[in-house]
């Protein structure tokens, strides 16, 4: 059996990834998938924590969290595809209508 | 594993709520477009008749749904105030969103669950139930910051503000995560339990409570995760600006107090030091970036990053069984001087606001005090409250707050709030100056419930703030159950 400390640090290394994704990266639809991704290294730890733990209560969050991640999505593309009508860009640096 | 009639009494106010805007979504259908003020009405009425429950429930302590929700004194405190904040907020916008060309009844709909999202928020005690009621406070949120499209500047408000929020969302669910791995449960009281135990990692726990504070922090809008606010604030429809000022806050630090006060004390030497700069971070660069801005939404989005600083004050001594309560009450009672004194001066705002942003600058409130001498009144009032001079309830706060704080033996932090508050004072006080020293043609909108808003927000401002020991006495009793 692997040792669960590997899918801890698999999990780590797929949430920092995420980070990077969302600071680095400048296409919305990029950064959105990056936000899923840390989404699902923290459904991965849970999983595996909840394994070891044999509990069943981080189980039920996992399916939580995907469901939310779904609501999330529905309106995430929805506010990209009205704005990709608008300006044929959804590159963040380009929103810029707002400033002080 | 049955539920019984006491674990529905404890989430009444919330199944209540979420139940009535479902069925309004679905009643908003058979209501033509042009009387849409229905909607409002009974969006209003349902928001009434929950804080009905809500009062009606003054004080029960009790947990139900197999401790995953909570029913005490702060749930019921927070709960009412987040109601009123809602039915402001409907106010503010009836009329708004009418003139705006962006009625639609989904508007009210959405507050609705807005609002039921920062009420479950105010009484989860399990790191799920917080999760979700984030989740169901912010997806409505996201789609009110772009209601006004095809407007680009609120699409991209939106936009920032869902990237962002989720973005924050994704701290939140891993730091949950370590917490869940460190001590192997999410309810809060077995989060207690398990640190007390020396098996448990501390490590793993610690990262877990930061990573879930970095996530609240960007709710809240505390310093350094404050990058989104000005831009949302404002490309958003002014109206939403105002409800998510207040609410959205309120939920956040709400959250933030019962899961850090009840789930954490055992972090409390790390988390002071973390709590301590990030206050007086929030509170030097909401300031200080506010002096030069010549918007007056922009220059309200920083004023409210740096009320974040102050109220994230009230946190600082939260491992201090002593000065717990004290401060915890003088958090409430600075949230709710912030929510009147937001909604009122948002409401000025929005009378002066004209179509496509115009109006909104703070050259443009030049006259006012001649042409509209009420109204800039009550933008004075709430500009004295922002600052914290008297006779406000904002002075009231603010003394409350440094005096807990001072007990809490954090007598630099309450130098600087103090501090701050007299830079505040040059750019809130600038636009009263010119309110009543410049010359212009300002033109207002009149508007019933507007004017009513404005004026009932003005009138608790300086009546509370005469008689305060009645609503901070109420505050001390919203005190946290560890159930």
């Amino acid at each position: 059996m692997i040792p669960v400390e590997y899918y801890i640090i698999l999990s780590a290394i797929l949430f920092a990834i995420g980070v990077a994704g969302v600071l680095v990266r400048r296409n919305a639809l990029i950064i959105f998938m990056s936000i899923e991704l840390m989404l699902n290294s923290a459904n991965l730890a849970i999983v595996a924590f909840s394994s070891v733990l044999k509990s069943f209560s981080g189980q039920v969050f996992v399916f939580f969290v995907i469901a939310v991640a779904a609501a999330e999505v529905a309106v995430g593309l929805a506010l990209m595809v009205e704005i990709f009508k608008a300006k044929h860009s959804i590159d963040v640096d380009q929103m810029n209508s707002l400033k002080g | 594993m049955n539920l019984t009639s006491q674990d529905y009494q404890v989430l009444a106010p919330y199944i209540l709520l979420t139940a009535w805007a479902c069925v309004l979504l679905l009643v908003d259908l058979f209501i033509p477009k042009e009387r849409k003020s229905v909607t409002a009405l009974l969006a209003a009425l349902g928001l009434a008749v929950t804080l009905g429950v809500t009062l009606s429930q003054v004080g029960i302590e009790q947990v139900g749904f197999f401790n995953m929700a909570a029913l005490d004194g702060f749930s019921t405190f927070v709960n009412a105030l987040l109601l009123v904040s809602g039915i402001l907020g409907i106010a503010l916008a009836h009329g708004y969103v009418k003139r705006m060309g962006i009625e639609r009844g989904e508007y009210y709909t959405l507050l609705l669950f807005s609002v039921s999202g920062m009420m479950l928020m105010a009484q989860a005690t399990d790191l799920i139930i917080v999760f979700i009621a984030l989740e169901l406070l912010s997806i409505p949120l996201y789609v009110l910051a772009a209601f006004a499209r095809p407007q680009l500047s609120s699409e991209e408000a939106g936009m920032k503000y869902f990237l962002l929020g989720a973005f924050a969302t994704g701290f939140v669910v891993y730091g949950t995560a370590l917490v869940f791995g460190a001590t192997g449960t999410t309810s809060l009281a077995g989060i207690v339990a398990a640190a007390a135990s020396p098996s448990t990692s501390t490590l793993l726990l610690t990262i877990g409570a930061a990573l879930v504070l970095v996530g609240f922090g960007f709710k809240v809008a505390a310093v350094p995760f404050h990058m989104w606010t000005p831009d949302v604030y404002q490309g958003a429809p002014t109206a939403v600006t105002a409800f998510m000022a207040s609410g959205a806050k309120i939920a956040g630090f709400a959250a933030l107090l019962r899961v850090f006060a009840t789930a954490f004390p055992a972090l409390a030497v790390d988390m002071t030091a973390v709590l301590w700069a990030l206050a007086a971070l929030t509170m030097i660069v909401g300031n200080v970036i506010a002096i030069s801005q010549t918007d007056i939404k922009r220059m309200l989005a920083y004023s409210s990053i740096a009320h974040a600083g102050y109220i994230l004050m009230a946190f600082v001594p939260y491992g201090n069984p002593a000065v717990r309560d004290v401060s915890i009450a003088a958090g409430l009672f600075y949230l709710v001087a912030y929510a009147f004194t937001n909604f009122g001066a948002w409401g000025v705002v929005i009378a002066l606001e004209k179509k496509e942003e115009k109006g909104l600058a703070i050259a443009d409130y030049a006259g006012l005090g001649r042409k509209h001498p009420l109204l800039a009144a009550a933008m004075t009032v709430f500009m004295l409250s922002l600052v914290g001079l008297p006779p406000t309830l904002g002075l009231v706060g603010k003394v409350y707050l440094f005096r807990a704080v001072i007990a809490g033996g954090f007598t630099g932090l309450a130098i600087i709030g103090v501090l701050t508050s007299l830079i505040s004072a040059y750019y809130y006080l600038r636009v009263v100056v010119t309110m009543y020293m410049k010359e212009g043609e300002p033109e207002t909108v009149r508007e019933t419930w507007l004017s009513l808003t404005t004026a009932l927000t003005a009138i608790v401002t300086v009546v509370f703030s005469l008689l305060p020991q009645s609503l901070f006495e109420w505050a001390s009793t919203a005190v946290l159950k560890l159930f």
